[in-house]
């Protein structure tokens, strides 16, 4: 039962790099031109997709744990005021400081403030999504404090001055050799003679890093759990970066969506068992670390953390959509999704991109927001994330939901094509009885006109435009199913339409 | 109106549904029923899956063991608490007590000092047969984080007793709010083309002794 008796507060909508700069049919169509992309994509998205489903099968209670996954996560959002609450009591008790940011400016702020009263000019950082969906690296640049990426991929993306296209992987649109070209590009000192070769590429990474680990004196940090009932924080890692950034330096600054919570040290035993087998595909990551607060004589003397809003509340206020909020961030869901293989992250436009993020961004920014309204038809519906979801989250659902909102926040505005009702109610006609439909066929086989010599149409006018913007439809055939049936069976049987009308 | 005030407000408002808090299922394993063989089996066969060394040895054979894993070694870290018999076949050996770094919290070695340092021997607190996990929770024989980390060889001694079957058992077994590692093979990356990589920042060579 809630007590809250004061004005509802209007939704506060997120900021930072979760918005599409343009709808999602026109970045789609680009970057299917992309046949390297695709191939990189393909070969990725599949190796991961049967590498999780091999240990998934080897748990007889995976089921059960997805239930209580998904039952812990519900709770969470019940509870989230009393939960946050009783995390800062815990956390802080133990020598931790937490800030809270409503949006990515408020957030980028409080670090660049925390990084600057160090006195220091360079920060070390854990592959994070929520400093990705801040902008962090950019503002603190703006700044004039270097961030230096330590994850693998995410170096990569950082040294080609591109964007990340995977939750997991975030360079999973590159191969060897584009990577190979980018460190000798890039990478100071890198030596000349260095080959494509995976373990050749990881080493050079190592030699990069390695100096700026062992003398960093400040490290940024995402958290992938936050336990309430000790104030512990975990980040799970694979390559030992996060490790080096999270005891080596000095001061640690950890950021944090509210909605990462969990309630207690037992539900971690769901959590680690669901996260990796999900994401990499492994029955454990390499390297899980957890800290609460300040332990004297190990770590981080000064240890932050800054609990980021940006949006969730907003998606909270969303009944439907809420279970967005579920998420743990392992992308299965776009390792198994027809439309993400084939278009690749960049094509969602925000931070975050495949199912997941097709119901994410828009939930977090609004609707309304610029392009994101494009973003909940980025699919086919055809489910296959919701079964591979560790938590449950029904995107199928939420997109269909977030349709209807995005339906529902147009009409009546110009926006609304009057075609489509034109479109809609002549669809309900054809639909409404065998003859109409009959009638209707016999006007078909004109579409053969309208396709080329190639018997694909490109192109059609109005609202059917937007489908053809990025499809090609086959031309019809010479004769309706109904006619030829008629034709083969010379006195067919009467219709269901004609028997009642007799 | 801070920050907390008003996102705590913003939550608040975004509930006003009253949404119930339901029962968590827990109809998962809580124990995996195996016996103390089986559980040594399935350790070792997840081991070696994550291209860790593994010897499985009665307890009388750790030191001979560790010596001869730290063989080639010039120099080896060790936390204060260490079982001080786990090291008396390098004393034996003459030059390995010379060899040898301690660590303390009162009194940590540098990074650049553990940068220099070619291996580190460690005790653990709990193991994991099911994922191959070992759990260091800082205790006086595991020592601070980074004694695990920065040197390139981990040998990390595991007692038979301290295997857990599945993952909630061993959680069960341990203080949360330790610093805690969980180490499940030498560090590794699969962000090329998905191809795994042993060994990138942390140790690229994990050595487990399992004493029975």
């Amino acid at each position: 039962m809630t007590t809250f008796l004061g004005m509802p507060a209007l939704p506060a909508f997120g900021s930072g790099n979760l918005f599409a700069g343009e709808s999602f049919p026109k970045a789609a169509h680009r970057e299917l031109g992309n046949a390297q992309l695709r191939a990189n994509l393909g070969h990725a998205t599949h190796t991961i997709r049967d590498k999780r489903q091999a240990v998934v099968s080897e748990l007889p209670d995976w089921e059960q744990l997805r239930d209580a996954g998904s039952a812990i996560k519900e709770s969470v959002m019940a509870r989230l005021p009393e939960l946050l609450e009783e995390f800062e009591k815990n956390f802080t008790a133990r020598g931790g400081v937490i800030h809270w940011a409503r949006d990515a400016r408020e957030a980028n702020e409080i670090v660049a403030g925390l990084v600057r009263a160090t006195g220091e000019t360079e920060v070390v950082k854990v592959k994070s999504m929520a400093t990705q969906e801040i902008g962090l690296n950019e503002y603190l640049e703006e700044q004039g404090i270097e961030a230096f990426e330590t994850d693998l991929a995410e170096l990569i993306v950082q040294l080609d001055h591109d964007k990340p296209s995977h939750i997991l992987v975030p360079a999973i649109h590159k191969n060897r050799t584009e990577i190979r070209d980018i460190f000798l590009r890039e990478m100071p000192g890198a030596d000349p003679a260095l080959t494509n070769d995976p373990p050749v590429l990881a080493m050079a990474a190592r030699e990069h890093l390695r100096r700026k680990f062992l003398t960093a004196k400040v490290a940024v940090s995402g958290a992938n759990f936050a336990l309430a009932d000790s104030g512990t924080l975990a980040v799970v890692e694979s390559e030992g970066n996060g490790r080096m950034c999270l005891t080596l330096p000095e001061t640690l600054i950890t950021v944090m969506g509210i909605e990462k919570l969990l309630p207690t040290w037992q539900d971690l035993e769901v959590f680690m068992q669901l996260l990796p087998r999900s994401s990499t595909g492994e029955r454990m990551n390499p390297y899980t670390s957890l800290w609460t607060g300040v332990t004297e004589g190990d770590g981080p003397q000064n240890v932050h953390l800054v609990l980021l809003d940006n949006g969730r509340s907003a998606a909270l206020a969303d009944e439907m959509g809420r279970s967005a909020l579920h998420c743990i961030r392992c992308s299965a869901c776009m390792n198994v999704c027809p439309v993400y293989e084939r278009t690749g992250g960049h094509a969602y436009g925000s931070t975050y991109p495949g199912p997941i993020g097709a119901i994410l961004s828009p939930l977090l920014t609004g609707i309304q927001a610029e392009e994101n309204s494009s973003l909940p038809y980025a699919s086919s519906l055809c489910g296959a994330c919701y079964d591979a979801c560790p938590v449950k989250i029904n995107i199928p659902d939420i997109l269909v939901h977030l349709r209807s909102v995005d339906v529902d926040s147009k009409r009546g505005t110009k926006k609304v094509p009057s075609q489509m009702d034109v479109g809609m109610k002549a669809a309900s006609w054809a639909l409404s009885s065998g003859k109409h439909l009959g009638l209707v066929e016999k006007g078909l086989p004109l579409g053969r006109l309208a396709a080329g010599r190639d018997k694909k149409i490109k192109k059609l006018p109005g609202i059917a435009g937007g489908w053809t913007q990025s499809r090609d439809i086959p031309a019809p055939p010479a004769q309706s199913f109904r006619d030829w049936w008629a034709k083969e069976h010379k006195s067919p049987a009467p219709s269901r339409d004609e028997k009642e009308t007799q | 109106m801070s920050a907390r005030e008003d996102i705590l407000s913003r939550i608040r408002s975004a509930l006003q549904d009253s949404p119930e808090a339901p029962q968590i299922p827990r109809e998962y394993r809580a124990a995996s029923g195996m016996d103390a063989d089986g559980l040594v089996d399935l350790l070792v066969d997840r081991l070696v899956d994550y291209k860790a060394q593994v010897a499985v040895v009665p307890a009388a054979e750790v030191p001979a063991t560790i010596a001869s894993l730290l063989e080639g070694a010039r120099s080896y870290v060790v936390p204060e608490g260490l079982d001080g018999g786990w090291l008396a076949a390098m004393d034996d050996a003459g030059t390995g007590g010379s060899r040898r770094r301690v660590d303390s919290p009162a009194e940590p070695l540098s990074v650049a000092d553990l940068d220099g340092t070619d291996a580190v021997v460690t005790g653990s607190a709990v193991a994991v047969a099911e994922t191959g996990t070992i759990i260091l929770d800082g205790s006086a024989n595991q020592g601070r984080r980074a004694i695990s980390l920065v040197p390139d060889h981990h040998i990390c001694v595991v007692k038979a007793a301290d295997i857990a079957g599945i993952l909630p058992e061993a959680l069960g077994r341990i203080d949360g709010t330790r610093p805690i590692t969980m180490i499940s093979g030498p560090s590794a990356t699969s962000d090329i083309e998905l191809q795994r990589v042993e060994g990138v920042h942390g140790p690229r060579r994990l050595d487990v002794i399992i004493a029975r």
